[in-house]
């Protein structure tokens, strides 16, 4: 049951799979075991990073493309809710239409880039897509009227959902049942339940398509599948998953703004999920997306310890500042890029398989 | 031939490119001071062998012994500076830079020497016309002349020809035929790869005959083209045919 | 001794070497286009002269990054950096010249301006040595990874800026003589941008005498078009790239000084703040070519600066509107290099 829950795509690896469940197991029960604001905000953030990188995991990982306009799906997600809330008002009906406009011009815009990307060399369109995603957050910012401007929009939810609401006033094994609960599950199950989605595209026929297509594209196009079509049906269903995330990370937060989702900082930390937790693995992006998230949450406490210590060093006390925790994580990039490609997921099942020469690695 | 030690040997080499093994331990001599054609079908490696030697592809196993001495592992401006001059298949003509461009680039001694210049353009007169011309207007048979033009520029001790007569006009031909006996007769070794036996047997001293990447034949060129069965059995096809 | 063919061919029979000029006009017809899209005559000249001079310093950080990947196939997704770096090098310097600043003597102020370049060129080409070394050299040949580890590199160096001179915008202060502008009749010339004109042409007079008069250019030239071949006729082209590695930087980090400047301010931001344009740059010249680089340099600067007075709030749209029509015109660029 559990080989077709996960498209039969298991983690091979006996570590990894520690790993994945302490994730899981961590995310479900962080309302009970962590109480606290700053817990639950870092949770919802692990779960919506988890989707936002499987996404963008789809586009690099397993197409081969680069794409740094991922970001602009995000915010069009957000945005969705955001706008639609703020002029509809926040009801469920205004949630569905904000939602499907968000993925009509997500569709589109993805179609547009794609397009476009069929024609350039494959560093052209990197380059593009930067200039594309930049002018995009500029244009948000203009459009002050409807998006908020560089402020951005603070909006509600419904009533479900928000803090205000109260299932019950007594405390239910540590945890409020309130508004902020449920909107949890919410993210965590919307998340999961597209990550396994995830799961599915990839392993079908469809993705091993697009894996062909990766690793040999004049190969793939000479045996008779169109690459064209293969590669735009990736970048929309990557757009998709994106912009999913965005609808759920807004709701979460309430907020949107361009620096939230739109920005290039955004977009270098997908890339540093991805890359860190393993490209072309999925599970790449949940075991990236906890690293990254705790250690914005909690690494800066580290520092800050290590900091107190050092900081009459000249320049490496300044690097262990709180502050400069991106530093260490961006040293963490560049070496997986150097010395693991597969990031800790391909470490991991390279280590399972070297243990068990005979038989497949087991999980 | 002369027992003065060969100018180059390879023995046993092997080269890999990527998942692909292409020599599998050519065995090749080169003397001094004589035109050694090496001949095959395509693919058999001889541009593979080329590449070897002149370092753009490290051999994988095996020795190549320069003078003496083993040059696998030099990277190709070493090989370079050892006076071992390079003309690719594809001629490798900067086509943006002008044919004086193109020359001045090649004499890495200094200024391009006005005589010198002037015994190349007895050879190639398309060159001195089209002097301050773009190298990219010329035509095929000319840029491989000035390909040719840029390892006579400066005395080299080996020449490594890749195909230089491939789609070329047969005056043409003539002409460069003239130029590699002049560079013999200055004292220049030249390893020249070639499909085209009739070329091959108007020129060469030595031949070498390779197929899937191992020479099969080494000898001298009188002899081979004496032998219409050897020619067949090598080359598939005999000198009549190649007419 | 030898054969000729039997009709010689003679320079005649050959095409006009097609100089090819047309992108060039670009830039001039942009200029009169923009006088009646901006109205008035003086602010037309105000903002051509504000378009050049931004153009010219967009110009000289992109020279580098399109040379690198033209001669060594690296696209340095991190060259902002060194316009950061080169950014704060300048302030630092400056704040240390700073009574040379205040003073009303030209050649004073000319001189600090002069050191903060300096500086500031001397510390990005050091650092960009460096950069190749460690960051670049494992990576040739496989894009993707240079994407990924440029990034990176980006990400750790301008941390490192933010531990050595923190997170706070800097103000940039023009030296004295500078400030302002002068009127000629009706039309504004900021002084300092006019200086930055004449800096951006010098340096693009050195560039094309260094590639087209000299035998260092002579090899550039060749090995954007056929690095293998270079490397067969005798050159080290390793030492080439590193050569053009460290000069891109060097002239990035001066170009990030005058930015600086030409803001009159300073923040890590800098450096990614003009990489778009960057990179749209070099997509309209044709990766490779320092002319194209040059007259996409100046047309990007001067839409940015007609399309922000007319019609701001589609500034950055305009520019990739540009790019759009030019590929559209001329896919691989305006003067795209032709490679082997």
């Amino acid at each position: 049951m559990l080989n077709s829950l996960l498209s039969q795509d298991l983690p091979r690896s006996k570590v990894l799979s520690a790993l994945l469940l302490i994730i899981l197991v961590g995310l479900l029960v962080t309302p009970f075991l962590f109480p606290g604001a700053r817990s639950l905000n870092v949770g919802a953030k692990i779960a919506v990073f988890i989707l936002l990188g499987a996404s963008f995991d789809l586009l690099l990982g397993y197409t081969g493309i680069v794409s740094f306009a991922h970001t602009m799906f995000f915010g069009v997600g957000a945005y969705g809710i955001g706008i639609a809330s703020t002029q509809m008002g926040p009801t469920w009906t205004a949630m569905a239409v904000g939602s499907v406009a968000a993925i009509l011009l997500s569709t589109l815009l993805a179609l547009l880039i794609s397009l476009f990307s069929l024609r350039v060399r494959a560093i052209f369109f990197a380059m593009i897509t930067l200039a594309v995603a930049a002018a995009f957050m500029t244009m948000a910012s203009q459009l002050s009227d409807w998006t908020g401007g560089e402020d951005g929009l603070n909006f509600k939810v419904p009533e479900v959902i928000s803090p205000a609401f109260s299932l019950s006033d007594e405390k239910f094994l540590g945890a409020n049942l309130d508004g902020k609960l449920i909107a949890y599950y919410l993210v965590l199950s919307v998340s999961g339940g597209l990550f396994l989605l995830l799961l599915r595209i990839v392993n079908s026929p469809f993705g091993r398509v697009l894996m062909a297509i990766r690793d040999n594209d004049f190969r793939s196009e000479a045996i008779g599948y169109r690459n064209v079509t293969y590669r735009s049906l990736s970048s929309v269903l990557a757009a998709l998953f994106a912009t999913a995330a965005g609808i759920l990370y807004a709701l979460w937060l309430r907020y949107n703004g361009p620096g939230t989702t739109l920005s290039f900082d955004i977009m270098i930390d997908v890339l540093l999920i991805v890359v860190i937790g393993g490209m072309g693995t999925l599970y790449g992006a949940v075991i990236g997306s906890a690293v990254f998230n705790i250690a914005q949450g909690y690494l800066q406490d580290l520092l800050k310890l290590a900091h107190g210590n050092i900081d009459t060093l000249p320049v490496v006390g300044a690097l262990f500042h709180p502050d400069r925790w991106l530093f260490w994580l961006g040293l963490l990039f560049v070496l997986s890029v150097y010395f693991f490609p597969f990031g800790i997921v391909g470490k991991l099942r390279t280590a399972a398989l070297a243990k068990k020469p005979a038989s497949l690695g087991g999980s | 031939m002369n027992a003065e030690p060969p100018l180059l040997e390879l023995a046993g080499v092997q080269t890999h490119i990527g998942p692909y093994h292409i020599l599998h331990g050519v065995d090749l001599v080169v003397p001094k001071g004589g035109i050694t054609m090496l001949l095959g079908r395509n693919g058999a490696g001889k541009t593979t062998t080329l590449r070897t030697i002149m370092g753009l592809w490290q051999a994988s196993a095996g020795e190549i012994r320069f003078e003496g001495r083993n040059i696998v592992g030099l990277e190709t401006p070493a090989v370079a500076r050892l006076d071992i001059a390079y003309v690719p298949e594809n001629m490798g003509i900067f086509s943006d830079l002008t044919v004086r461009e193109n020359l001045f680039l090649a004499a890495r001694q200094g200024p391009l020497d006005n005589a010198r210049l002037d015994w190349i353009f007895g050879y190639m007169p398309a060159l001195k016309t089209f002097w301050q011309q773009p190298a990219g207007l010329l035509s095929g048979g000319q840029k491989q002349m000035l390909s040719i033009a840029r390892a006579m520029v400066e005395p080299r001790r080996l020449l490594l020809v890749d195909e230089p007569s491939k789609g070329l006009a047969p005056t043409i031909i003539q002409n460069l035929i003239l130029a590699f006996h002049a560079l013999r007769d200055e004292g220049a070794a030249i390893l020249l790869v070639e499909q085209n036996f009739n070329f091959a047997s108007n020129v060469g001293d030595t031949v070498a005959v390779m197929d899937n990447g191992r020479v099969v034949h080494a000898g001298s060129m009188a002899d081979l083209v004496a032998d219409a069965a050897l020619q067949t059995r090598l080359l598939g096809l005999s000198l009549d045919s190649h007419q | 001794m030898s054969t000729t063919t039997s009709v010689a061919p003679t320079v005649e029979d050959l095409p006009a070497a097609p100089r090819d000029w047309l992108p060039v006009l670009l830039v001039p017809l942009l200029i009169l286009a923009a006088l009646p899209l901006v109205g008035s005559l003086p602010t037309w000249g105000t903002l051509t002269i504000a378009g050049l001079a931004m153009g010219l310093i967009i110009f000289m950080v992109a020279s580098g990054l399109t040379l690198v990947f033209g001669l060594m196939d690296v696209m340095n997704f991190g060259h902002g950096i060194f316009v950061a770096l080169g950014a704060f090098v300048g302030v630092s310097t400056l704040t240390g010249l700073s009574t040379w600043i205040a003073s009303q003597s030209f050649a004073l102020n000319l001189a600090a301006l002069a050191c903060a370049g300096l500086a500031a060129a001397v510390v990005a080409g050091a650092v960009g040595v460096l950069f190749e070394r460690v960051v670049v050299r494992p990576v040739y040949g496989l894009h993707l990874k240079q994407i990924l580890v440029t990034m990176g590199g980006m990400i750790i160096a301008e941390q490192v800026i933010l531990a050595l001179w923190g997170p706070e915008a800097r103000p940039m202060m023009r030296p004295a003589s500078l400030q302002g502008a002068f009127f000629v009749t009706d039309v504004a010339i900021e002084k300092f941008r006019l200086l930055a004109v004449c800096v951006g042409l010098t340096i693009f007079a050195g560039m094309f005498l260094l590639l087209n008069r000299t035998k260092l250019g002579l090899l550039i030239r060749a090995g954007v078009q056929d690095r293998e071949m270079v490397e067969a006729l005798g050159y080290r082209v390793r030492f080439l790239f590193i050569g053009v590695f460290a000069a891109g930087s060097a002239l990035a980090g001066l170009g990030g000084t005058m930015f600086g400047l030409y803001q009159e301010s300073v923040t890590t931001a800098i450096g990614a703040q003009m990489m778009v344009l960057i990179f749209i740059v070099i997509i309209i010249g044709g990766l490779g070519s320092v002319g194209g680089c040059f007259v996409g340099a100046l047309l990007v600067g001067l839409t940015a600066n007609y399309v922000g007075f007319v019609a701001p709030k589609v500034n950055l749209f305009s520019n990739i509107l540009l790019m759009v029509m030019i590929l559209l015109w001329r896919p691989r660029g305006l003067f795209p290099v032709a490679k082997r």
